[in-house]
């Protein structure tokens, strides 16, 4: 190591912990900014009229979101039970069955590596398996899109929390007989039942604010969501559409729809965080 | 309880319910299988078009149905260079005041704030990108840079506000919370003992760190590929303010593309079957690169995990 003097080893010292504290102040700062902006500008454009009518053309003025928002929920409750069943069961595979076998390492491996792959490749691949060879956009294509980015988190999710179950528990109840399946269904999930309602929103919480893969799938439409076979609206793709058009009353609204989508996604999340820690510290 | 059941039932139920589990847990590996099939063969017509040129040319041309994709390549190349810049050392300056800086209140409170950055959903940032950062970018941040930096060929050109350096920045930031909690986590593998021997020996909180990171350099190494798989197919704030221009300049104020702003532009437009091929071959080359990386960062973390004595 090179010879410094003692002053200017206490000084670059002291340089980087205040480089370290402001750049941990500019996270926070960021996350402030974003979300006041957000407030600011979302809140003037929700009303009565964004909740419960259909969007106008540009200029009209008034009108709302509300088939975009009955849209979302829709497609990401549609998502939501078809990825849970495969999520939990595949999560079981890997606690309780899989171990440490090859076929168990290579699914825990291709589900981080689908985890991680982008959300828009997601959406080409339904593209072209649903949407493609029928001739047109629909909305269960979206929630087939979402539940792909929901399976591997809810796998991962119950693996992890399934392993949080004390093995006694497992042994006692196969030493009074019960059989294997009944002692996951009954006993496991039973006590882990907090931690996968957790996981399973979060989850949600997750893929609802997607975009991506919701381009090529569910597209949008200015009208109700009567027909899941057809386009469907969505808040998210609206944003977007809305967002890039040079209309100042559509930006608004998009700016209306961002401050949904980010409240429900962030209260979730911090909701159910906090629930977990409340039943951690007791 | 039903043990009036007999053995004999209770253990095809036992297959059932097991093979159920397993039928789902295939799922994954068909999935990614198919993946992989749909991407190869709906992108085959470019591929056999235009082969090797599609990655070496950049024409972009649906009516002559030409394509050559390294200015989308070249865009999301540069901007996540950018990024990775900006956030590998901001994270790890993070890490270390959550971990060895500030005291325990503070320190959750801020790590809360870094992870809620991450739940914020991409579009968000998008819209904050093009309607608040980007004006903000080309009224003081892009003229300022140019004053100082003497016109230099980087920052070149009318300030715009939207552009490569903008995308690189708001990935900067978008990436910034997964790298920081893997060096977090990197940090705190760090034995009490290396830590103290340093301070032992006289060093200050910055020569101490300058042990853990070469102590945990393979782990932070790690966290970066993460960041870059997350900043390479990161969609749609990138679409908002990359400025979607099939050009390629020298300078990072000009207006860009990327592999995901290309797609997320211009898929449901493409009527033309070479068109779309071409589209999809984008979506072939963004899941390979992908994939290798993740795999790679898996591989390595696993091992410098073994090598930690963590598991």
């Amino acid at each position: 190591m090179k010879e410094r003097s003692e002053r200017s080893r206490i000084y670059l010292d002291i340089t980087v912990r205040l480089f370290s504290a402001f750049s941990a102040l500019f996270g926070l700062v960021i996350l402030i900014w974003i979300l006041t902006v957000v407030i600011l500008r979302g809140i003037s454009a929700i009303n009565w009229e964004f909740f419960t009518e259909l969007p106008t053309p540009p200029g009209m003025g008034g009108g709302g979101l509300a088939n975009a928002i009955l849209g979302t929920v829709i497609i990401t409750v549609v998502a939501t039970f078809i990825s849970v069943p495969f999520g939990l069961l595949a999560g079981v595979y890997l606690s309780e069955f899989g171990g440490q076998s090859k076929f168990a390492q290579n699914v825990r491996f291709l589900t981080n590596i689908l985890m991680g792959t982008p959300s828009i490749i997601i959406g080409i691949f339904v593209y072209t398996m649903l949407v493609r060879p029928f001739g047109h956009f629909s909305g269960y294509a979206g929630s087939v899109a979402l539940a792909i980015l929901m399976f591997p988190l809810v796998t991962r999710t119950t693996e992890d929390i399934l392993q949080l179950v004390p093995n006694a528990l497992r042994e006692s109840a196969l030493a009074l007989g019960m059989p294997r399946w009944k002692v996951t269904i009954n006993v496991v999930f039973r006590a882990a039942k907090k931690g996968l309602i957790t996981g399973i929103i979060l989850s949600v919480a997750r893929i609802s604010g997607e975009t991506a893969p919701l381009l090529f799938t569910a597209l949008n439409s200015p009208y109700w969501p009567t027909n899941f076979t057809d386009s469907t609206a969505n808040l998210t793709v609206t944003i977007f559409n809305y967002a890039m058009s040079p209309y100042e009353d559509w930006q608004k609204a998009a700016w209306g729809a961002s401050f949904l989508i980010t409240f429900a996604v962030l209260i979730t999340t911090l909701m159910v965080r906090y629930l977990v820690r409340e039943k951690h510290g007791k | 309880m039903k043990l009036l059941l007999e053995p004999s039932t209770q253990t095809r139920n036992d297959g059932i319910f097991r093979l159920l589990t397993i039928v789902a847990a295939s799922f994954i590996l068909l999935i990614m299988i198919l993946l992989f099939i749909e991407l190869l063969s709906n992108s085959w017509l470019s591929l056999e078009k235009f082969g090797l040129q599609f990655l070496l040319t950049n024409v972009w041309d649906p009516v002559r149905q030409e394509f050559g994709a390294l200015s989308s390549l070249y865009g999301t190349l540069v901007s996540t260079l950018i990024a990775m810049l900006i956030a590998v050392p901001l994270s790890l300056v993070i890490a270390l005041f959550l971990v060895e800086m500030a005291p325990p209140m503070v320190s959750k409170f801020f790590g809360m704030a870094i992870e809620l950055l991450a739940a914020i959903p991409s579009i968000i940032y998008g819209m904050w990108g093009l309607f608040v950062l980007a004006p903000l970018m080309a009224k003081y941040v892009q003229p300022f840079l140019q004053k100082i930096s003497g016109n230099l060929f980087l920052f070149k050109g009318p300030p715009m506000g939207i552009g490569m350096f903008t995308a690189g920045i708001i990935l900067a930031i978008m990436v910034l919370p997964f790298i920081s909690s893997v060096m977090r986590e990197v940090f705190l593998m760090v034995p009490n003992v290396v830590k103290e021997s340093a301070v032992g020996m006289g060093a200050t909180t910055w020569e101490m760190v300058k042990v853990m990171v070469r102590y945990g350099i393979q782990g932070m190494i790690g966290a970066t590929f993460i960041g870059l798989s997350r900043a390479i197919g990161e969609t749609m704030a990138v679409t908002f303010v990359i400025g979607n221009s099939h050009s390629i300049s020298t300078s990072l104020f000009a207006p860009a593309n990327s592999i995901t702003a290309t797609l997320a532009n211009e898929f449901t437009e493409a009527s033309e079957p070479v068109y779309l091929s071409a589209l999809v071959e984008l979506g072939l080359l963004l899941f390979v690169v992908t994939f290798i990386i993740q795999m790679v960062s898996q591989l390595w973390l696993k091992r410098v995990q073994k090598r930690m004595g963590v598991q």
